[in-house]
């Protein structure tokens, strides 16, 4: 095989890595409000992520430095194409980064509101954002001769992206309902998994749709198979989730989202950001791609490290493999405000768990 | 104003911004994981509150320095897009390897580090807090190579087909000599730095406590480890720069005469500590001049010869044309802003000699045989401390990145043809706007947020609370308990 086809390949299991992973963390933070009745709550949710949302993250870096160094075309046509929502997406990160770390320094009811919409906001726009954008570069936008994205941002707010963008949404809050079921145990967990299946049915009926137009569109046989296979999963995963057996449909959004993602990817190739312009040129794996040495060091130092970031990675999730409840969550250990009008609802926070 | 003045706003601003979380995160990480590992061997809790305590610190500042680095990656494809066609087949590749080996390892560590205290034993606790670091020292090795390469191109050969820079030797690309040089001094200040930032966290505890007392005699011990990393690192800081600045004058000559704004090539040349007037070549100002000083910064003799602007800017005219982009640099052609790298290089060097006196202070006054308790002027040294480094090393930045101008590359690509042609100057002023805004008000609340809990001090410790790893040790962690850390 090819290099550039290999390293097409890698990018596309980043962004799996990142979507799956990330896609949870997203869902948790946009389901704050929703599932969580009071703060004691919100912590649950929280801590079953704080762990490993950072980790998560650093999966969209890496996809990032790769197609920085490996399709160097691409990443410049990319990121300067797509700059207002690509801002936007920054903002939402880093307000959202340090709400998790920042939230409960203060035992302080307005400063925890403030962080908790910096979590909500921050991980929609996100979730929605991504699937916009990935749904622009498999159908392809303006690009000219010299590669140059040549579109606005309104280019980019089509009928078939703002499906793509309401898929990923559907699809991170489903899976963030499943991964609170999984994690959590108590009334949480039951109210989780039956928002999970409600939301599950919407995004699978959007996710269908979504598919299918990308089928029609540009899909390729591979693609065609993906996207079936991404069907299924989604549906074993909410039958699952139905009858009370949170593993599987943890594992249905899971795989359900690798395959669509997968299947994406699959359409795409060898493009990697098709033009829509009569007189432009598409960026292909040939093209954007960096020269055979760079691709062939690239190669040795992934083939030596991914294995040891899995492994260590998923160590973390065995570390943290127990389920939270009400009753695990520590009495608030922020500084109390002057104001002192930090009047937790919560009532393991204001009584000592029992030991 | 225009799409390339904004970008460099953008750079600056948001690089230096970065920079302020970045060092402290590198040296406070290793004294955590001194401190613990102390903890672990000698079971004396003191080192246990103080890596509690500090730890909170060093997170309050980690989450800073984490959310404004991925601004970092994506601002080279936003505003530099054609930097990045350009040079992506050689630099993407120390920005991919950074990301895999030490972005993960810190972050998955840290996690472990944060949330792991009923869960790992104490020596496996301690080894997460390594790892961070060793995630940290892959971090600024592979990126200080990227940037060691925009310094000093090596390993790489010009395409006229493709026109981009392709890499042919990447051994070469890290074992660049500026790199060889640029990544002790760097790290070594991230020590100073950290080492500065304990001392004034300390010794403000310090003066409250009861001398004699545990926690007096805690923070002291801290107080003075702090003090003597800020000296002996300082000496290291100091030693390699020194390096670092004759392979300066040897790869970029411009640089250092831009240092001094030396315009007529000189043998021996002299040091100017500071000069007044417009430093534009036209009159010399009055100056306190050290003789010899310069010819030694440069070339290691007390009377070599150092090349002046005018000299260099005739033979970079010849070599790279007449006009690289005039428009920006006051001083002609291939001439940096000369205010600014007489000033920063000064000022790098002038706060990091305050630093480490300020530090020789602190541990005289603190000494077990001082006859009385530090007064005022130590307290102000104290206080000051972490300022002096934190901006010397912005001022080395400033210097080391617009002392290479007009080049974003040197020799090889100017800035003015390294940023983003189909960005507009709306959608570039927007995202300059949004993001100092954004972080001039995160820097308000980090920073309430840090002098909260240095004034909240260390935690007691009570050694028969059961869930206490002071007491417990063995770190099972199962059962039903509470969390022993949570958000």
């Amino acid at each position: 095989m090819e290099l550039t086809t290999i390293w097409f390949a890698l990018i596309a299991v980043l962004w799996i890595g990142y979507f799956t992973l990330e896609g949870f963390d997203f869902g948790v933070g946009m389901l704050l409000p929703v599932l969580a009745r009071d703060n004691t709550e919100r912590r649950v949710m929280i801590n079953t992520i704080g762990p490993v949302w950072d980790g998560n993250e650093v999966w969209v870096l890496v996809a990032g430095g790769a197609t920085f160094a490996a399709f160097p075309e691409w990443y410049a046509t990319l990121f300067s194409g797509f700059y207002l929502p690509l801002l936007l997406i920054l903002v939402a990160l880093i307000v959202r980064g340090l709400a998790f770390e920042y939230r409960a320094k203060r035992d302080d009811a307005t400063w925890r509101a403030r962080w908790d919409a910096a979590i909500i906001i921050g991980s929609f726009v996100p979730a929605l954002l991504w699937g916009v954008a990935f749904a622009n570069i498999v159908r392809g936008v303006p690009i000219d001769a010299d590669l140059e994205y040549v579109g606005g941002f309104f280019t980019l707010l089509g009928p078939y992206a703002l499906l793509g963008g309401a898929m990923t949404l559907l699809l991170f809050l489903t899976h963030g309902a499943m991964f609170i079921a999984l994690k959590t145990d108590g009334d949480i967990r039951h109210r989780a998994r039956a928002l999970s299946v409600r939301l599950g049915a919407a995004a699978a009926l959007v996710t269908v749709a979504f598919l299918l137009w990308t089928q029609l569109e540009t899909g390729s046989v591979a693609s065609a198979v993906a996207f079936a296979g991404a069907a299924v999963a989604l549906l074993g995963g909410l039958a699952a989730a139905a009858s009370g057996r949170e593993g599987w449909g943890f594992v249905g959004t899971f795989v359900a989202i690798a395959l669509g993602v997968g299947g994406l990817f699959l359409a795409l190739f060898p493009d990697v950001m098709p033009t829509s312009l009569a007189g432009g040129t598409s960026l292909t794996t040939t093209n954007a791609a960096a020269t055979g040495y760079t691709l062939k060091i690239m190669t040795v130092v992934a083939i030596v490290f991914t294995p040891i970031v899995l492994a260590y990675q998923s160590w973390t999730y065995w570390v943290f493999r127990k389920r939270i409840a009400v009753h695990h969550i520590p009495a608030a250990t922020g500084v109390p405000s002057r104001t002192s009008d930090s009047t937790d609802e919560a009532p393991a926070a204001s009584t000592p768990a029992p030991r | 104003m225009d799409p390339l003045d904004i970008a460099r706003w953008q750079f600056g601003i948001i690089t230096v911004y970065h920079f302020l979380f970045v060092p402290i995160t590198i040296g406070l990480s290793a004294i955590l994981a001194g401190y613990e590992t102390a903890w672990v061997r000698t079971r004396n809790p003191r080192w246990l509150r103080l890596t509690k305590f500090l730890g909170k610190l060093f997170l309050i500042n980690f989450a800073l320095g984490l959310v404004t680095g991925i601004v970092q990656e994506f601002q080279f494809g936003m505003n530099w897009s054609d930097y990045s066609r350009f040079v992506g087949d050689v630099f993407g590749a120390p920005l991919a390897i950074e990301g895999l080996l030490a972005f993960f390892l810190e972050s998955t560590f840290l996690g472990l580090w944060i949330f792991g205290w009923d869960r790992l034993s104490p020596r496996l606790h301690a080894a997460t807090m390594w790892l961070v670091h060793l995630g940290t020292l892959f971090s600024a090795y592979f990126i200080l190579a990227a940037n060691s390469w925009m310094q000093n191109p090596v390993g790489y050969a010009f395409n006229p087909d493709t026109g981009r820079a392709e890499m042919n030797d990447f051994a070469a690309v890290l074992l660049n000599k500026v790199q060889l040089v640029t990544f002790p001094h760097v790290l070594l200040s991230a020590y100073m730095t950290a080492g500065a930032f304990v001392v004034a966290v300390c010794f403000w505890q310090l003066r409250r406590q009861v001398a004699g007392g545990e926690d007096h005699q805690m923070y002291r011990s801290a107080v003075r480890t702090g003090a003597a990393l800020v000296l002996l690192t300082g000496i290291g800081v100091a030693i390699t720069g020194d390096v670092q600045g004759k392979i300066m004058t040897e790869v970029q000559p411009m640089k250092m005469a831009a240092a001094e704004g030396l315009y007529e090539t000189e043998a021996p040349a002299s040091f100017s500590v500071f000069q007044l007037g417009p430093l534009d070549g036209s009159e010399e100002g009055f100056a306190v001049k050290v003789p010899n000083v310069l010819s030694f910064l440069a070339t290691g003799t007390t009377d070599g010869e150092v090349r002046g602007i005018d000299d260099l800017r005739a033979e970079y005219q010849e070599t790279y044309g007449q006009d690289p982009g005039a428009a920006y640099y006051t001083a002609g052609d291939y001439t940096p802003v000369i205010p600014i790298t007489y000033w920063s290089f000064r000022l790098m060097i002038g706060l990091g000699l305050g630093a480490a006196a300020a530090a020789a202070m602190v541990l005289w006054a603190t000494r077990r045989k001082a006859r009385r308790a530090p007064g005022r002027i130590v307290m102000a040294a104290a206080m000051a401390l972490p300022f002096l480094p934190l901006l010397a090393n912005s001022f080395g930045w400033i210097f080391t990145e617009m002392g290479r101008q007009p080049w974003a590359v040197f020799g090889l690509m100017t800035t003015e043809s390294a940023v983003s042609p189909n960005v507009s100057a709306g959608e570039m002023l927007t995202s300059l706007i949004v993001l100092t805004v954004l972080y001039g008000g995160l820097a308000v609340v980090e920073v309430r947020l840090l002098l909260t809990y240095i004034q909240r001090g260390a935690d007691p410790i009570d050694p028969t609370d059961p869930d206490d790893p002071a007491s417990d040790g063995t770190g099972a962690g199962d059962g039903d308990k509470p969390l022993a850390f949570a958000y």
